[in-house]
This record gives structure tokens, C-alpha cells and sequence, in this order.
């Protein structure tokens, strides 16, 4: 860029906007810090009340995430005819329209109903989808992301308009083991079970190569001459399918239609509420990668779903109710199946089997 | 403008069903753009095929390092030339959300106006990192954008090995469980780093996120390097006209089965009104005439379980601050890593305390960028060299919040003991 014409623009590198008072509903900035204590009229409905005896309700909605122009400007529009003019997100890509008055609640809603978007995720309901990019626009994708989330918000969005499972659900899908979509009480994530397919011809020229054989996990992969060319080699007993190759040198190919496979996790919190944080744990492998609605996917989730729905306690999160019943009965109700391959073997595995007589019968 | 359409009947099936389509609204813009026509023709080229086709690159905007994402496609016909041409450039320019993610409907359609003249018109709200995503301009209209939309008050996020963009949680501005405020230490930790976010020169990512209390709703303690998670360290405030309405509403079956039975450390308990204790450290409600809620302080693991169920009835204390944990981090390369506690209490009421946060956070990325590897994120690195040494390293004093337990092996070489235990007694008796 140093060669850059003196016209360039310079950036105004001003940051996170410190305006964020402009964009903030009045009501907030006047009772910011101020407030005590809310309450949930309905599901996809919050209603806060302040220290000085103002009210605000919220109204939150599920969106896309991906959105076009058109959403975004319909959604203003609502946000303008039935509500104040202000909105904000939730890290889940819901919106969230503030109001002042109660008597705008209902109407906000059946505008938003009225327009496709579902109001909901509120409580103890079942959110949408954290989610990454996938196909549409990732550089490293074994599937789609906005596909399997619409799909699967398709088959839960009664769960996502009610507050009636035992707490909250969180979920999340990630379309390479890098996991962009993070913890969750259920997530969907991309499991390879081929070691990557290398080409030769172009390790050369796009890879560097100590830094591609310092990425691997397990040390498998190693410099090596191939048909006189320096390439890399894989030592595919060791490998266990990870991909942290593929960023830094897109010739290892570990992508493919077939092997590429699907697994479900469960049981991740960040939420320090009870128990601490909790990592979500594997429990289903192999399931096929079958765009464009993955039903196999589907079929699991709800699954687990409905037994967490019908068998926990009230406001046993995932990981609290699988912590009361135990892993036995976790697969038994859920009819999937424990394999070898869920018993731990990485670093700290130790930590994760049972040194106890503890055992539920 | 106005491109045939190409066929697409995998995502044709991603227009059915109640939830909001993506499809739905990429068909609305190919009907003006032909760079989302032919973005529809490559995704649905990856679900026919089962496979990605973008590539990285290089691409820019003048002055900064980072925060545009390239992408060109890697559908080629036999000759080498892009199958889908409107969209062989698809670039993505990552912009720094307003703290809490507020925004006007005018802005919203000013960003809007923005990307329907530059880009594709295809925006997310957000990415994982916290970005608004703007998504599809070619190389010469990332510029173009980035100029306008800087203009509206809008600055690049992060990408690369760089600091990158944060989040906070709504927090003060709508949320009684908020413990500090989270768009100021936000706003002045990340306004402080702007160059370790615009020009990448880390040896891998560094992320902070703010979250108002220990429900984290920003996920802060396993996406974030530096998570700052909202606490207080004095007794549980309780308001006993709300504790009464509540239990009038659930009754002795939820009080005892929802709220006292799930405290992690059994620091709430049900008592009749004549048991109640009085100490400094308890907290207490009557919930009826007979029966109250006691909470040793003392025992309490400000775990917001009570609170969430409780709202208003009870809520966090008054001393109110941050506790502080460094390294969380997703799966590559060494597995799942929770950040662990650095400062467990970081008062947040003054200037002062919000300056100790960027200064901690400055002494942080400084060693980091001294001595991780390349690619290695905080949390790799503390296990490589042991929290011990990072702390010292950062010139924080050890502290047992920092263990869930002490070690459980001897392998550890002792014999400066007595020097460590007559410098801790030492700076304990100076303080």
C-alpha cells in the first residue's frame, strides 16, 4: 500500500462508535445502570422495570442472520411504524424492538408475525442457532451453515416460540472442527473421517511448509520429496482427521462429499449458573452430510430434544439433567449409541473416566 | 442488470418452511444484481457438490492491514475462467458493532444504502466475532464501501493474527443483573488497541469480551482471550414485596426444588422466620409470614442461578466489579481451553478502575506478542509455559481463586518456598 496514490481516503479510525447513545432507545440511556427487576408477559416478550418506576417491554424476533437489504429495511419499517426506533441484536441474530408502552406490544407482534418473522427465543425456549458462514461465503467449509440452521429452525420453531422446555437451549453448528459456533447445549459439527488428499503439485507453491507441519495435532505430517517435488507427506495412522492442515495449505484436501461426516454435541454451557462453564460432549458421529435440509441431522436434535423436554427437571439446563441421570441413561432414552470412539484419548483424557464405583443402576 | 437465473432447486427447498429464508432474500437481490444471481448459482454448485469453492487473497483498503475477508471463487471452466463471473470477487468487509449492538432504524438503513450502491446487498448481523458482516463487493468497490460506511461513524474489525472485535452484552442499558458497564470497558479497552486491530502484527488472534454477569451471555469465558465477566463481591440484595409476590406465584415446591436445591454450594437455605440468622454476611427474605430465604454470602459462588429465578426478589450486591480470565479458545490445536481466572475481582466504579482493565489488557498482548509462538492463542500458551510464569510474566500476584484445587502431583521443584511465603506475608502486611 505504500505506493498508494495521494487521493486515497485516509481511514477515520475511529473504532467502536462511541455513539452508542444515539442508537439506544431513550428509555435505556435515561435508566442505564438503573434498572431492577423483569418479567416475561409472554414468550418473545420482556418487560423491564427501573429504579425510577420507568417501564420498557421487548419484543425480540428470529431473522435470518444472512440478510438482505430488504429485510433489513422491512425490519426498520416495523421498527418504525410499530415501535420507537431503536433496536439491537442478540448474539443469536435475533432483533429486539424496545418499546415504552405497553399497548404497542401486541401490535408489534402481529406486525412482525404478519412479515414472516417468528417472536420467541425468550426464557426458557429454544433459540436460534448460533452459526458460522459454511459454503456460502467460508474459505475452509466440509457444509453449509445458514442451510442447516434454516432446516433446523423450520422443524423447531414451535420450540422457539414457546418457554416450555426446562431451560434454555442454546445451539450452534460449525462447518469444520474449528467450531466457530462454539458451546452449546446441542451443536452440529462438521467431523472428517478420511485424512486429507494431497496435491502434489501445488504443495510447493501455496504452502509453507514448517508452518503446515507445525499445525498438526498429532505430528503426522512430515516434509517430503514427491515425484521430485518438496511436498508433505501424512502419516495416516496417526491422523486423525482434525483439517488444521487445510487453512494454511488448501492443497491437503480434507474435504469430500461422502467422507465428509456430521456430529452432535451436547451438554455446553457457558453460563456459570449452578455448575460451572461446562464443555459440550460428542455423542453422535457419522451422520451424513445431506444438503439442502440434512434430515438425519434433524432426526437426532429433535430426538434429544424431546427426551431432555419430557424427562428433565425445571431449570435443568442440558449438561445438569445429563449430570443427574448419568451417560448410561443419557444414550438409553435417547436410543444413540455409545462407541468406543466417545471415550477420550486426547491430552487430559484420564479426567473424563470414571475413577469412582459410582454407577447408576 | 437483471441476469437469467440459474437453476437452483436444492435451495429452491430452503424457501419452504415458517423460519425467515435466507434464499428467499438472496432471490429478492439477484433481481437487481447479478453478482447475487451468480452467488446463488455457485452455493448451489456446493450443494450439489457437497463441497466449498472461495479461496482466500489479498485485499484491502488503504491505510489498514485487516478486516476484509477476500474471497474468489474456485469454479473454473476447462479455459480458467469463473463459471459464475459476477461473482468470481465476493469480498467481505468486517465492521465493529456499537457496543450492545444498538442501533437506530435509520442507521440501519444508512448501512443499508451503503451496501445495496457497493456491495450485494447480503449483510449479517453478526458474525461469530461480533461483526456486522457486509458481504460481496469486488475488489474495486471494497474501497468504495469502506470510505462510506467509516464516514457513517463505522470502523474495521479485526482479522488475521490481530486484536479483533469485541462484544458486550445489552448489560446496563437494559438488564438489572449488569454489574459494571459493559459498552464503556468495551468502548475504552478496544479504542485502546485499535492498532493491533488494523494492522495485524500478533503471533495469532487476541479477542476480549465483556459480559455484564456470570451468566455470560457473551459466551466470554470460552471465545474470548480476555474475558471480563461482571460480579460483586458483597452480600446478595434482596426486596421483599418482589420475594413475596414470587412465592404467592410458585409456591413451597419451586422455592425448594428450583432454587434451593440447585445452589452449587448449598449457601441458600429455607428457614422459618424465627431461625433466620443475623450476621454481617447474610442475606435474608421473608417469603410469608412463617418462612424466609437465608444466604450465607460467605459460601455463595455468585452463580446467578437464585437470581435468574428470583429476578428482583434477589439481585448482585452493590461492590460491584469483574472477575478477569485469560485463554479460552475453541478446539485447534491443543483442544477446548475455558479461560481461568487472572484478577478475581477488578473493582469497576471509577475511571481509574476501567483504565486498570486496558492497562492489564496492554501488559497482556504485549507478553503474548513476546512470547507465544506463531499461532498459538493465550490459552495454548499459558499451558505451555504454566500459569505460574504467565502471571509472574504480566506481574500479577498468585491467588487460590485462581485453582479449583492445589496440585495433585509433586512435580515441582520447591526450594524457593520459604522466600515466596515471607514475600506473600510481606506484601499482605504492607497492604
Amino acid at each position: 500500500m505504500a505506493t498508494a496514490p495521494q487521493q486515497m481516503r485516509k481511514p477515520k479510525e475511529t473504532g467502536v462508535p462511541d455513539n452508542n447513545k444515539q442508537y439506544m432507545h431513550p428509555t435505556l440511556v435515561k435508566n442505564h445502570g438503573n434498572w431492577k427487576y423483569h418479567d416475561r408477559p409472554r414468550p418473545g416478550v420482556l418487560h423491564h422495570v427501573a429504579h425510577s418506576g420507568d417501564e420498557v417491554w421487548t419484543v425480540r424476533a428470529g431473522t435470518q442472520r444472512q440478510m438482505d437489504v430488504y429485510t433489513i429495511r422491512k425490519l426498520c419499517d416495523i421498527g418504525d411504524q410499530y415501535a420507537e426506533g431503536h433496536v439491537r441484536f442478540t448474539i443469536r441474530s435475533n432483533i429486539e424492538f424496545m418499546v415504552s408502552e405497553e399497548k404497542k406490544v401486541a401490535p408489534l407482534i402481529e406486525a412482525l408475525e404478519k412479515s414472516g418473522f417468528p417472536v420467541g427465543g425468550t426464557g426458557n425456549s429454544v433459540s436460534m442457532m448460533a452459526h458460522t458462514q459454511g459454503w456460502l461465503h467460508c474459505d475452509i467449509p466440509g457444509t453449509d451453515a445458514s442451510g442447516v440452521v434454516k432446516a433446523l429452525m423450520d422443524e423447531l420453531y414451535d420450540e422457539f416460540k414457546r418457554e416450555e422446555m426446562p431451560n434454555r437451549v442454546h445451539m450452534s453448528t460449525s462447518c469444520c472442527e474449528i467450531n466457530c459456533g462454539g458451546q452449546a447445549d446441542i451443536a452440529v459439527i462438521v467431523q472428517y473421517t478420511k485424512p486429507p488428499k494431497i496435491n502434489h503439485d501445488l504443495v510447493a507453491n501455496v504452502c509453507e511448509r514448517p508452518a503446515v507441519v507445525a499445525r498438526c495435532p498429532v505430528a503426522a505430517i512430515r516434509p517430503a520429496l514427491v515425484n521430485g517435488k518438496p511436498s508433505l507427506e501424512i502419516d495416516e495412522k496417526k491422523c486423525m482427521c482434525c483439517g488444521a492442515c487445510y487453512p494454511p495449505c488448501p492443497p491437503m484436501q480434507i474435504n469430500d462429499p461422502e467422507h465428509t461426516k456430521l456430529a452432535i454435541w451436547v451438554g455446553g454451557k457457558n453460563s456459570n449458573a449452578r455448575g460451572r462453564p461446562t464443555f459440550m460432549k460428542m455423542v453422535a458421529s457419522g451422520l451424513p452430510n445431506n444438503p439442502p435440509r440434512w434430515p438425519e441431522v434433524a432426526t437426532v436434535v429433535k430426538k434429544i430434544l424431546h427426551v431432555y423436554k419430557e424427562d428433565a427437571r425445571s431449570w435443568e439446563r442440558l449438561s445438569d439433567w445429563i449430570e443427574r441421570i448419568g451417560w448410561p441413561r443419557f444414550f438409553e432414552k435417547t436410543g444413540l449409541t455409545f462407541t468406543k470412539y466417545l471415550i477420550d484419548d486426547w491430552r487430559g483424557s484420564r479426567a473424563n473416566l470414571n475413577a469412582s464405583t459410582h454407577i447408576r443402576f | 442488470m437483471a441476469k437469467k437465473p440459474h437453476d437452483t432447486p436444492n435451495l429452491d427447498e430452503l424457501e419452504s418452511g415458517p423460519w425467515p429464508s435466507f434464499v428467499t432474500g438472496l432471490k429478492r437481490l439477484a433481481q437487481d444484481k447479478d453478482s447475487v444471481v451468480d452467488l446463488l448459482g455457485h452455493l448451489e454448485h456446493s450443494y450439489a457438490t457437497k463441497k466449498g469453492y472461495w479461496k482466500g487473497g489479498t485485499v484491502g483498503v488503504y491505510g489498514y492491514g485487516g478486516g476484509i475477508i477476500p474471497r474468489f471463487t474456485e469454479i473454473k471452466d476447462e479455459n480458467g475462467k469463473p463459471v459464475f463471473p459476477e461473482a468470481a470477487e465476493f469480498h467481505t468487509l468486517r465492521v465493529m458493532p456499537p457496543a450492545g449492538m444498538h442501533y437506530s432504524t435509520a442507521v440501519l438503513r444508512k448501512l443499508s444504502d451503503i451496501w445495496e450502491r457497493h456491495g450485494s446487498g447480503l449483510i449479517a448481523f453478526h458474525g461469530q466475532s461480533g461483526d456486522i458482516m457486509f458481504q460481496g463487493a469486488t475488489t474495486e468497490n471494497v474501497q468504495k464501501a469502506f470510505d462510506e460506511i467509516n464516514e457513517a461513524g463505522f470502523d474495521l474489525g479485526g482479522a488475521g493474527p490481530a486484536l479483533r472485535t469485541s462484544m458486550s452484552c445489552v448489560g446496563a442499558a437494559r438488564c438489572e443483573q449488569s454489574c459494571y458497564d459493559e459498552g464503556k470497558a468495551h468502548r475504552m479497552v478496544i479504542n485502546s488497541f485499535l492498532d493491533d486491530i488494523h494492522r495485524p502484527a500478533l503471533p495469532y488472534k487476541f479477542k476480549f469480551k465483556f459480559s455484564g454477569c456470570p451468566n455470560d451471555c457473551m459466551n466470554s469465558i470460552q471465545r474470548s482471550d480476555l474475558a471480563v465477566i461482571g460480579t460483586w463481591r458483597d452480600n446478595i440484595r434482596t426486596d421483599e414485596p418482589l420475594a413475596k409476590k414470587w412465592f404467592a406465584k410458585h409456591g413451597m415446591n419451586e422455592l425448594v426444588n428450583d432454587v434451593v436445591a440447585h445452589c452449587p454450594t448449598r449457601a441458600i437455605q429455607l428457614k422459618e422466620i424465627k431461625d433466620v440468622r443475623k450476621d454481617a454476611t447474610v442475606s435474608s427474605v421473608a417469603l410469608s409470614d412463617t418462612h424466609a430465604l437465608e444466604i450465607d454470602n460467605r459460601d455463595c459462588v455468585r452463580c446467578m442461578h437464585c437470581i435468574n429465578v428470583m429476578t428482583g426478589a434477589l439481585a448482585p450486591g452493590v461492590d460491584k466489579g469483574a472477575t478477569i480470565l485469560c485463554g479460552g479458545k475453541r478446539t485447534l490445536k491443543i483442544g477446548d481451553q475455558m479461560g481461568t481466572v487472572v484478577v478475581p475481582f477488578q473493582p469497576l466504579k471509577t475511571e481509574e478502575d476501567y483504565e486498570q482493565i486496558v492497562e492489564l489488557g496492554q501488559k497482556i498482548i504485549d507478553f503474548f506478542a513476546e512470547n507465544a509462538l506463531e499461532h498459538e492463542r493465550t490459552g495454548e500458551m499459558i499451558e505451555r509455559i504454566g500459569l505460574a510464569n504467565f502471571l509472574e510474566g504480566i506481574g500479577l500476584d498468585v491467588d487460590a481463586n485462581m485453582v479449583k484445587s492445589p496440585r495433585s502431583n509433586p512435580y515441582v521443584r520447591t526450594d524457593g518456598w520459604d522466600e515466596e511465603v515471607a514475600k506473600i506475608k510481606a506484601k499482605k502486611a504492607a497492604a
